[in-house]
């Protein structure tokens, strides 16, 4: 294990190397196509200050933990569903989804796919039970359920590392757009922008609380909506308001030709990478539902019935949003072309903003880049509440402070401090990560999140809902089983060693040297293996458990999740 | 912050409730909509999964101009979502939730005497 991490670390530096090369080459050529970087910093400049005094103005005391973590309860399940669209709505989803349009056509179509259906599931299964059997997060579900300090430890352990990797994902773009948007081409001017965008970060959460980082989101999630809408209409009107012709354009600027209007161009290549998108496909339906800062963001309205229509709400904008960025990849593949695309820093994350310049030009540019750069901040901010949330309350308060009884024996205060804490320490994770992990592909971490997620969250949440056998036991094999089958299948996968990735046989390894190879497992995504083992490794942990499950808890469980009763109510409701 | 804390003694009161005819019709309710809806939304995006990975010739089929078969069942798979999204979003509160608030209800005065 450690012989390998330091192969990863050498390799990282290689890549490093490499990387810069690139940026400087790319620099020239870059520098002509977008924009001015005075224009492009003085909209930035506005946006942050605009959100900060949101953040600050929205704060309004943050005493009680209900307040820091969960916003008072007092949101509507609008506000509550817009402001889970800007938290879901990453960088990922902007720039990630539209940029593999730009370059692969359909198959990044499939991507959005994925991300959207799978909040069916939230909706359908977990919405209105786990608000109305948790106070702030996942942990509390499982220990309603269940009772057992581990349990809540092991629940506590799988968010940080799913809040983790999504965070460095998302900090690894910052720098990337970053660069591409304001002419900071070296280094270190790339690393100081990482560190700017983890201490605004803290500062929305040290401030703003829940309710200041709501306030964000939703204003972000309006604005993107706004932007990429504009965006669509101008690229449709371009195109004779005509998605026929759109593609058929499309097409024909692309060097692939028309195989981009159907499937098959990043995972037809071989069985391999069919089984590939099967797996990324599964992922992606089953991850959002073991998001913990989605999740957690259901715990911000007075009710469960405010928490179901805000998942409505929710699923209809992240829908439009996506259908925007079909249009938005399909013109960057027609207007600016993929030439263009692939040889900017940032590669197909540069798409929408080298589109937006085609077509706008300086300004609109400039409004697009300080939109994704508010996209990222509002993520990143939504993140850093739920990991020091999840520390504060499960492992602070749950785990290490707690009575003989089970009960928590830290006051509030105390724990509001911890969460404060916390989020000062994951921010200065997140920049260090964010500068280390600015090379690696933004969207294999967030799948990587999405199959870890699923993996490690969803079978015990399920679960501990509708299964009366349930064990701590089964909960602790299904939740460890999950997060270190996926971790673990993803380290001996291609993506990290063996010189290149299956995902369309194109991309490369983090380790880019062919001749280290680990990778015997051979899929990029972990999620079809796995996914089914975590919820076998549930089943199985608990019926051979020799404490067999309480039928008074299942009873409790079940009432409270079916009819609210107990639950913590907010001020609305 | 009573029921909250609950015991041995009130979780036998929940088992008392779970018994219950009326709480049956809440569960059977609930699963009746929402289990087969799950189903079918998987199923449905596990059918567009496959034939988009092993089926690239038939999702390729021309239907109109440049729009194909693939790009049909895509933006059907978006059409699916927001009807069970906002059909659930209506059936929800005209059918369940009067009967889960009481059932709340009766429990919260079951429990202050």
């Amino acid at each position: 294990m450690t012989r390998s991490a330091a192969h990863v670390q050498a390799a990282h530096v290689q890549a490093a190397h490499v990387q810069a090369a690139h940026v400087q080459a790319a620099h020239v050529q870059a520098a002509q196509t977008v924009g001015t970087p005075a224009v492009n910093i003085a909209i930035f400049a506005l946006f942050v200050a605009a959100t900060l005094v949101i953040a600050v103005a929205a704060s309004g005391g943050n005493r009680t933990t209900t307040d820091y973590y969960a916003g008072g309860r007092a949101f509507t399940g609008r506000q509550n569903g817009i402001a889970i669209g800007g938290d879901y709505l990453s960088a990922a989803s902007f720039l990630g989804i539209a940029g593999l349009i730009a370059l692969d056509g359909y198959d990044g179509f499939l991507y959005s796919i994925g991300f959207l259906v799978g909040w069916l599931l939230v909706l359908l299964l977990v919405a209105g039970p786990l608000r109305n059997t948790g106070r702030y997060t996942t942990a509390d579900v499982l220990d309603l359920r269940l009772r057992a300090v581990p349990v809540r430890a092991a629940a506590a352990t799988s968010t940080l590392v799913v809040s983790l990797f999504y965070l460095l994902a998302q900090m690894a773009g910052a720098g990337g757009l970053v660069s591409l948007l304001l002419g900071v081409h070296s280094a270190q001017g790339q690393d100081a922008t990482v560190a700017v965008v983890g201490l605004l970060m803290i500062f929305y959460v040290l401030v703003g609380g829940m309710k200041g980082t709501t306030w964000v989101q939703i204003v972000k999630a309006v604005l993107l909506t706004i932007g990429a809408a504009v965006a669509t209409v101008w690229v449709l009107a371009r195109a004779g308001f005509s998605l026929s012709a759109l593609l058929g354009h499309a097409a024909a600027a692309s060097p692939a030709g028309r195989a981009v209007l159907g499937p098959g161009l990043l995972y037809g290549v071989n069985t391999v990478s069919k089984f590939n998108f099967v797996s990324l496909s599964l992922a992606l339906v089953l991850g959002t539902a073991g998001l913990p800062h989605v999740l957690m963001r259901l715990y911000t309205v007075p009710d469960a019935a405010q928490a179901r229509r805000s998942v409505v709400w929710t699923i209809c904008m992240v829908g439009v949003f996506y259908l925007f960025t079909l249009v938005l990849g399909f013109g960057a593949m027609w207007l600016v072309g993929a030439k263009q695309i692939e040889s900017a820093p940032g590669k197909e994350n540069s798409a929408v903003p080298l589109l937006a310049f085609h077509l706008g030009g300086t300004v609109f540019l400039g409004l697009v880049a300080a939109v994704a750069f508010a996209t990222i901040l509002a993520v990143v901010a939504g993140l850093t509440i739920t990991a020091s949330a999840s520390f504060a309350h499960d492992v602070y308060a749950g785990v290490m402070r707690r009575g003989p009884g089970n009960e928590s024996r830290a006051d509030p205060e105390d724990e509001i401090r911890v969460a404060r804490i916390t989020a000062v320490v994951i921010g200065l994770i997140a920049v260090v990560g964010g500068i280390y992990a600015k090379d690696i592909d933004v969207a294999f971490l967030v799948a990587l999140a999405f199959a870890v997620a699923a993996s490690a969250n969803l079978p015990s949440i399920l679960y501990s809902f509708f299964w009366p056998r349930f064990t701590a036991r089964g909960a602790l094999w299904s939740i460890y089983g999950g997060l270190i089958s996926a971790v673990g299948l993803i380290i001996f996968s291609p993506v990290v060693s063996g010189g290149s990735t299956g995902l369309g046989g194109a991309g490369p390894s983090l380790i880019s040297d062919p001749h280290i190879n680990f990778a015997f497992f051979p899929l990029d995504n972990p999620g079809i293996v796995s996914i089914p083992l975590a919820f076998f490794l549930g089943w199985l942990g608990s019926v051979t458990d020799k404490n067999v499950s309480d039928p008074a808890r299942f009873a409790r469980m079940q009432v409270r999740a079916l009819t609210g009763i107990g639950a913590e109510r907010g001020s609305r409701g | 912050m009573s029921v909250t804390q609950s015991n041995r003694g009130s979780a036998s009161a929940y088992e008392l409730v779970k018994g219950s005819r009326e709480f049956g019709t809440l569960r059977r309710r609930l699963g009746y909509y929402v289990v087969p809806m799950t189903g079918m939304f998987l199923a449905w995006y596990f059918l567009y999964v496959i034939l988009a990975a092993f089926a690239p010739g038939f999702m390729r089929i021309s239907v109109f101009g440049d729009i194909n078969v693939g790009l049909c069942i895509g933006l059907l798979q978006f059409a699916s979502t927001f009807a069970i999204a906002i059909g659930y979003g209506r059936w929800a509160p005209r059918h369940f939730d009067p009967l889960a608030a009481k059932l709340r209800l009766r429990l919260e005065k079951g429990r202050r005497p």
